[in-house]
Order: structure tokens, then sequence, then C-alpha cells
């Protein structure tokens, strides 16, 4: 306890729990949409795309930084992604077929520049986080990124979900269901963009699913999904920080890990889809969940 | 969510009018020649075998599938913009996610979001549609705190139905409505679709049974990737027609 309290009179300190808690919350918060999407696997090699994109910046610029960052992961996704799409409208290929072959090739060249980008930072840190070495800039981006998806998913909330539902309905009903996507697009890639600084770009992909899947077993009601997974993602990742420093663990993988954690107790307490609740008797209430 | 400048005071007629419509997906032609003219206050049975392109239409007219040739308009307007929250569309299950953690209330409930567009809130009235919508749907009570999974084929069709007329759209598409209704459910979708007719509304909807057409609809279009036969239900179901349209080894 007491070497925790020393922790905190450290600013790096202090930033990465402020770091934890902005990223948590904000992909936290995303990862409902992600789950009525049904779209993880997609988020999956979105993330790994971003590996080359970063990379090749890298060699280009010579620098490695959050801007230089966002531009190549944006475009490195966004080849995979519409050349996913191409490729699905010529072929009879599944469009997850055609995505996992455009990640992965993306992935192997971005394994195989490596050697070649020299930076004064340890890209090693970029793949697998670093949130103990978060800037006070890295916070402002952190903040602007949590704000625009917060306003943007509250104004939206409803043509949004009505797209996420049944995009047919939705466009009958007046809803613009291309715009509707482009901005789940733009809120799933920042929210990628931020934790990939806190848990690196293979992992990220767990803050931003995790979360809303634990709340999605508690709840029938599509609303809670959002709040209730930013609060479950800013939690998680504030105390897995926190526990990183006794365990001497990494704390960007120490996030992931605890929000499996917290997924594995969810699932046994869920009242209506534990494993251990699946006896005869159906209404044993032991476990009182919250 | 719309703007539109025609009203849509009672006794007012509308008309939906279908020109040479044509819809292609890729180079495969699924409907040509489309001329179709209703209004209104009428009641619509698509009917064809299977393939014979009823979604497609009902897609079309919905805007939901740009037309290879030709055009829809309603009232007037082409504009499919006009057409936010005036159209309801019901789309056939496959097509719905049904993990999603809503209840029948909620999914109602989003019927009503055409009205109240993104900010509005929900007031009495929204309320007492969704009432109303669930009451006729026979979902109300324990059914409509039910996520959407837990629901038998026929609560999941009376769901959306329910969604539908919560909506008060003016033009009800419906693809398959009948499908995975029991007798009395069936008889009470039947005194529903006579009650939206009766209040000015447009209905069409796709529908497979020959025997109960005429009891439902008042017009029947045959449908074969083109109109066979089109017109009230009493001059145009016949055998001849019947034949016609569902004799697909004919055209080959």
């Amino acid at each position: 306890m007491s070497e925790l309290l020393e922790m905190l009179e450290m600013p790096f300190f202090r930033r990465a729990l402020v770091a934890a808690a902005l990223i948590g919350f904000t992909n936290g918060f995303v990862s409902g949409f992600v789950l009525l999407r049904r779209s993880s696997l997609a988020l999956s090699a979105l993330c790994h795309t971003m590996l080359p994109g970063i990379v090749i910046v890298v060699l280009i610029t010579g620098v490695l930084n959050q801007a230089g960052a966002f531009i190549g992961a944006l475009l490195a996704s966004l080849i995979v992604g519409l050349g996913s799409i191409a490729v699905t409208r010529h072929t009879r290929l599944p469009q997850s077929t055609a995505l996992a072959i455009f990640f992965t090739t993306a992935f192997a060249l971005g394994v195989v520049l490596i050697p070649y980008a020299h930076t004064a930072q340890n890209l090693e840190e970029w793949l697998f986080g670093s949130i103990l070495t978060v800037s006070d800039a890295d916070l402002k981006v952190f903040f602007g990124i949590a704000c625009f998806t917060l306003i943007s998913s509250t104004l939206f909330m409803r043509p949004l979900l009505l797209t996420l539902f049944e995009p047919n309905i939705a466009a009958v009903q007046g809803v613009s269901v291309r715009w509707m996507n482009y901005l789940l697009y733009a809120l799933m890639i920042f929210a990628l963009m931020a934790s990939f600084q806190a848990v690196g770009s293979i992992l990220s992909i767990g803050l931003l699913v995790v979360p809303g899947a634990i709340v999605s077993l508690y709840t029938n009601q599509t609303r809670w999904l959002f709040w209730g997974g930013g609060v479950v993602g800013c939690l998680g990742a504030v105390l897995a920080v926190i526990i990183s420093i006794p365990l001497n663990i990494s704390a960007g993988p120490a996030i992931v890990l605890v929000l499996g954690v917290l997924f594995l107790i969810a699932y046994l307490g869920s009242p209506s889809y534990s494993p251990l609740k699946r006896s005869p008797k159906t209404n044993i209430s032991n476990h009182t969940s919250t | 969510m719309s703007r539109c400048t025609h009203s849509h005071d009672q006794g007012q007629i509308h008309e939906l009018v279908i020109k040479d419509l044509e819809v292609a997906y890729r180079t495969n032609t699924v409907l040509e020649n489309i001329n179709l003219q209703t209004h209104c206050g009428n009641s619509l049975a698509l009917v064809g075998p299977n393939g014979a392109g009823k979604s497609t239409l009902l897609k079309a007219i919905a805007a939901l599938i740009k037309p290879a040739k030709g055009s829809v308009t309603w009232s007037g307007e082409k504009n499919t913009q006009c057409r936010g929250g005036e159209f309801a569309y019901l789309p056939q299950h496959e097509e719905v996610n049904w993990d999603f953690p809503i209840t029948v209330r909620g999914v109602v409930e989003m019927g009503r979001y055409s009205q109240l567009g993104p900010w509005k809130k929900f007031t009495a009235d929204d309320n007492t549609a969704v009432e109303q919508a669930l009451d006729l749907m026979e979902m109300n009570g324990e059914l409509a705190e039910r996520q959407i999974s837990e629901l038998s084929g026929g609560q999941k069709q009376r769901a959306f139905i329910a969604r539908a007329v919560a909506q008060e759209a003016h033009v009800l598409l419906l693809d398959e409505p009948f499908t995975g209704l029991d007798r009395d459910h069936t008889a009470n979708l039947t005194r529903l679709l006579r009650k939206l007719t009766k209040e000015n509304r447009l209905v069409i909807a796709s529908h497979h049974d020959v025997n109960t057409l005429a009891d439902i609809f008042d017009h029947v279009l045959f449908l074969n990737r083109t109109v066979v036969a089109y017109g009230e239900c009493q001059t145009i179901l016949t055998e001849e027609n019947l034949n016609l349209t569902f004799a697909t080894t004919a055209h080959v």
C-alpha cells in the first residue's frame, strides 16, 4: 500500500492512471457498438493492420509520433478494409476470408519491415503498449477521443441503434445508414488508436471487445451496454495499472488480463447464462449479481 | 427526419406509381417492365413462385435498392428522403440480429424513432402508440419484456409487425407477414390489415397462401419477374392467372 502511495507521487504514474481511465472508458463505451455490430473479427483484422501502417510511416519519416502513427494506421486499415470489400464484391469469397488474407499479409509485411525502422523510441513498445510512458500531449489526445466518442454517439444514438439492429428497416425509417456506418468505423478506429498506446496494436482488440461483452451478460437493455461498458473498461484498466506495479508485470497485458478475468467472473456469476446455474432448479440465487 | 411538402389529412389520396421498373443484381435481371398504380386505402398482395421477385419489388418500393431502369413515385415525389417515417418495412426473419440485447418493447419503441428523429423525447402519445401496437399483436404483458431471441417464430413475427404498426406509417411494406402465425393470430393479423387499410393506409405484402388471398387483400399482383396480372382479387384471381404465374417451366 505504501508502495502504491509512493508511486502516486510520481507524475508518470499519475499520467498512466489518467490514461488508463480515459482509454478504458472510451474503449468500453465503443465495445457496445462492436458487440452489436458483430464485428469482432473485422476489428481484430483492423488492429493487426495498424502495425504495417505505422512501421511504413516510421520508415518514411524516420520518427514515431502520435500523428504519424495515426495517419499510417488509418491508411493501412483503409487499404485493407476497402481491398477486402472490393475482392468480396468481385468474387464469391466471403468477406471474412478476404479480410483474413489481407490483414495477415499486411501484418507479415509489418513484421518483415520492423528491423529496418530505426527510431529513438522502442518500436516494440508500440506493439505491446507503453502506458507508463504517456506524455501530457498524449493525454490530451485521449481526452479528445473520449469527448468525440461521447458526444457523437449520444447525438446519434437512435440512428446508430436502428442501423445496427436492422439496416434495411433503418433506411426505410429515414436513417442515412451509410453515414451511420462511417461514424461507427470512425468510433472504432479512434478507440483503437487510443488503446494501442496502452496495450499495443495486438492486444487492443481485447479492450475494445470485453467490457461490452461483460455488460451484455447482465442486461436486455441496449443503452446499458455503452455506459456500463465504459465504466467496466475504465475501472478494469485503472485496476490493472495499479496491480501491475506490485506484481511487476507489464501494464498493457495486465489490462487485457484483468478484463479477461472479469469476464470469466461475470460469466460464471451471470443470472441468465452461467454454466453453474444450468441445473434443473433454475431459480437458485446464491450468487447475487449487481 | 424528412422534409416533405405534402400533407397527410384523412381523405386525401396519395398515389404510389411504379413506372417501367427494372431491377438487376449484377447482370442478372430480377424484375423488368413493372408498371403499377395504387393509392392509400388499398391492400395489395404480391403473389408468385420462389424467386419471382416479390421481396425485391418490396425493397425497390422501399428505395432499399436502386432500380436499373424506371421509377417509383409516392405522392408525386421520387425523393426517397420524403419516405422516412412514411414507409414501414417488415423484412424476412433471417436479416435480423436476434442476439441484440433488446426486449420486445424496445423493438416496438424503435418504430417511433422515425417520427421522433434522433433527439426528441418520448411523449405520452408515443407510449400510447407503443402500448396499442403491443396490444394489437397480443404481445403485451410478460412477452413485451422478453429478449427477442426468447420468442417463438410466430411471436418474433408479431413483434416486428407491432413495430411497423407503432411507426404509424402511411405505407406498410410487409415481406411474408403471415409466416409462422398460428390460426388465431392469422385471423388477428387479417383483421389488423383490414383496419389499417380502412384508416387510409396502403398495405403491400407478399403472400403465399392463394386460398386466403381474397379474405385479406383487395388487390393482387401476380408476379413472375414481371407483372403477370394485376387488379382486384375478384376479377384477377382465376385458375388461368395462377397457372400463368406459377408455370415457371413454361418460360424456359
